[in-house]
């Protein structure tokens, strides 16, 4: 483990992870977010070798427990556990499963006889993961719940940054569009906010949740103010069930206000970078162009997303009993 | 249907009895006083400072209070049950259990039972089930609307006959200002009661907690306080129009506060209710994702709590509610957006509320004011006193008795109660109904 006190992180053991899940940016200090990234660091290099293979989860199970269809989040999680040597199990929960009658609660509690050593959940309930954490025995890692938080997320979007840009606590990020719907966007402002970021968020009011100005952002409607100077420009998915009815009139209408294209970003600095959580719908927040264009680090925050997942599984693993 | 023995006889009904040595507290007379009250027949004899100055008569049943307050039974204008067709969640039986612990002897049920209370057969039904497996008195409100889906008014002129106290679709409202007009209009004529649950139906849809940073924080969908103050506002637009008798069943924002009180100050016949849970607890409370604080209208912020609890010392608001809604565990279960909302409170309502005299927000006599006496006028019914000639609905309290809530031994047949391990100052320890103690603790 890397031993260099990060800048302005408190005095903790480095490498030691000081929870036993993972449920959310919030309550994580600055150093907390700072050995977990220099940690992931280390898990680039693994990812990039031939071998890509570590044995510290060797022997540990680990359930992927996805309530909410997630491609890409899965494999990740899937991939991480695998290259640190955890056996890793899937499950995919169809809603309709749970309204035969299955509680949460029944579900954790029938997956932990199995025991697992740690489980990573989604769930399109905010505060599920919360809840099922209190009922299990093993390590939790929030993989998405609700509107509420995406950790991982917001972690690996900080190792991309950080690797582009260095000292986050200089950086202006403008997060665009469906503020209100997305947990990204909330475990994003708690963790740049954490590490000393200006935060802003921009998109049409009927998207943005009441009172975010105090989870510490300014708030923007139009796109030329709030990516003035901005370092990383951050747009959110806008699901396609919120453009009919009255959050956004059409798909035209926002693409022409809040969309991002290359006249948009060229309010931004001039050496901006743009990200994206994906899955992106092309053509409706992001212009195929800028998506993958020369600024864009959509694709390497793939890659960092297994980085950052292979840290906290092995952050968390130091906390497993050792029987 | 086997026949249950409801009531164990800890006092011999037939024998008068006589309360000494208590703080008498009896709003409708305005008396706090040291004193005693004379039960004989089911009914209150004298209650006051000078009923002893004859001495005690003989052969009565002597109890003594040690200073404890005698005050009416409490009269809860808003309690959900599951009798008939929820019956594993709570029985009118299991009600009135935790009512009597509560110190409330009279209960008046909400119609949104299966079948809905919106027959005049079904009031019957429930008056039936009542005296026969109840301990405390119990007046059912029937459905405003048929089956509570907002278009077609109830026959209220029979269902008042059958027994129904006011009418109302419980936790729904009533979205059509055309049909609220015409059941107020309506009920006007048999001079019945209309209880409005005030909350903007799609405004409110998909929301489980207020609207505001603490929403936004948690993700979850919020719902703006507009919601009920807009539903207020035009309902008290429809009295005006219509010169109905309406209450407001629960009200929580501190605009609500001042549309009632400009309503009353216009001289319309309205009068508002607020919850104990309104009154103790703010939207912090549900702390990480609490399903037991889930409630309808959701939990408020500190500014609004204290705005209604000032409403309430003063006058503007006129009866506090447990609003008693059991939740089967499975209801629980789930996370906070899809829990059911609504939580017990027949036998916290007291205790809960004894906080605001502690505090000093409220004094004795108005909080049995609010509890008792308001909530029995605007019903109509000659309970929440302890005038002479009143039926013997009455609690002893011990206003100082320190305890802490433990779910497993509170006595409804739901527990999810939103005060698990809160430490409350003060219990009922007697409570008797038709001159029978129907609890003693």
């Amino acid at each position: 483990m890397d031993t260099t006190e990060p800048a302005g992180g408190p005095d903790l053991p480095p490498g030691i992870f000081p929870q036993k899940h993972l449920l959310g940016i919030e309550g994580l200090s600055a150093g907390d977010i700072n050995a977990l990234l220099d940690r992931a660091e280390g898990e680039i290099l693994v990812s990039r070798q031939v071998e890509k293979k570590k044995n510290v989860l060797r022997g540990r199970t680990q359930i992927n427990l996805f309530f909410e269809a997630s491609t890409r989040t899965q494999s990740s999680f899937e991939i991480a556990g695998k290259r640190l040597g955890a056996d890793v199990m899937n499950m995919s929960v169809a809603s309709s499963s749970v309204k035969k009658g299955e509680t949460l609660i029944d579900t954790a509690q029938t997956l932990n006889a199995m025991r697992p050593d740690i489980l990573v959940v989604r769930h399109h309930a905010a505060g599920a993961v919360h809840l099922l954490a209190r009922k299990v025995s093993c390590s939790v890692i929030n993989a998405g719940d609700g509107a509420h938080e995406h950790p991982t997320q917001a972690l690996l979007d900080a190792l991309t940054m950080r690797r582009h840009m260095g000292d986050i606590s200089r950086l202006t990020i403008a997060i665009c569009g469906d503020v209100l719907h997305s947990r990204v966007a909330r475990s994003n402002i708690i963790l740049l906010n954490t590490l000393g970021a200006r935060v802003r968020v921009v998109g049409p009011s009927t998207l943005m949740p009441k009172g975010i100005e105090r989870m510490g952002v300014s708030v923007h409607t139009s796109m030329r103010d709030g990516l003035k100077d901005a370092d990383i420009v951050m747009m959110l998915r806008l699901q396609r069930e919120r453009m009919a009815g009255s959050f956004v009139p059409s798909v035209r209408e926002y693409f022409r206000y809040w969309g991002l294209d290359q006249e948009k970003l060229a309010f931004a600095k001039p050496e901006a970078l743009v990200m994206h959580p994906g899955p992106m719908n092309r053509g409706v927040e992001i212009d195929p162009e800028v998506a993958d264009g020369p600024q864009s680090l959509i694709a390497e925050q793939v890659e960092m997303g297994v980085a950052v997942r292979m840290a906290v599984l092995e952050a968390l693993a130091e906390h497993l009993p050792n029987y | 249907m086997p026949v249950t023995t409801p009531n164990r006889r800890l006092t011999d009904p037939a024998r008068p009895t006589v309360f000494s040595s208590a703080r008498v507290i009896d709003p409708a007379r305005g008396l706090d006083a040291p004193g005693a009250v004379l039960v004989a027949e089911g009914r209150i004899i004298a209650a006051g400072p000078e009923v002893l100055n004859q001495g005690t008569p003989d052969g009565w049943e002597i109890v003594d209070c040690a200073g404890k307050i005698v005050a009416p039974g409490l009269v809860d204008m808003r309690v959900f049950i599951g009798e008939p067709g929820h019956e594993h969640r709570e029985t009118i039986a299991s009600a009135s259990r935790a009512a009597a612990a509560g110190g409330v002897t009279t209960m008046i049920t909400m119609p949104d039972t299966d079948p809905v209370i919106d027959d005049p057969a079904l009031v019957d039904f429930v008056m039936r089930r009542a005296r026969d497996t109840a301990r405390v008195r119990v007046h059912p409100m029937a459905a405003l609307t048929r089956g509570l889906k907002g278009n077609e008014t109830v026959e209220i002129g029979l269902l008042s006959e059958a027994g129904a106290v006011a009418f109302t679709d419980g936790r729904q409202s009533v979205s059509s200002a055309l049909v609220m007009r015409r059941s107020l209009r309506y009920a006007r004529d048999f001079g019945a009661l209309i209880v409005h649950h005030v909350e903007e139906p799609t405004l409110a849809a998909a929301g489980v907690v207020t609207e505001g940073e603490f929403a936004t924080r948690l993700g979850l969908a919020g719902i703006p306080r507009e919601a009920e103050i807009i539903m207020l506002e035009r309902d008290m637009r429809l009295v005006a129009l219509t010169g109905g008798r309406y209450h407001a069943a629960q009200i929580s924002t501190s605009d609500s506060v001042e549309i009632i009180r400009a309503a009353k100050a216009r001289g319309l016949d309205v009068t508002a209710g607020v919850s104990v849970a309104h009154l103790t607890l703010n939207e912090l409370d549900i702390g990480t994702y609490r399903s037991f604080l889930k409630l309808s209208p959701p939990l408020r912020a500190e500014e609004d709590r204290l705005a209604v609890v000032a409403g309430l010392a003063d006058g503007t608001i006129d009866v506090v509610v447990s609003s008693h809604d059991p939740q089967d565990v499975e209801m629980k279960r789930h996370p906070f957006a899809e829990a059911g909302s609504g939580a017990i409170g027949l036998e916290t309502l007291l205790p809960a509320a004894m906080r605001l005299v502690h505090n000093g927000d409220l004094d004795w006599l108005r909080l049995f004011a609010v509890l008792a006496l308001n909530p029995a006028r605007r019903l109509g019914l000659d309970v929440g006193t302890l005038s002479p000639g009143a039926p013997a609905a009455l609690i002893v309290v011990d206003p100082n008795l320190a305890w802490v809530v433990v779910r497993s031994q509170l006595k409804s047949h739901s527990k999810n109660t939103p005060y698990e391990e809160a430490r409350f100052e003060g219990r009922v320890v007697r409570t008797i109904v038709g001159g029978e103690t129907v609890f003693e603790g």
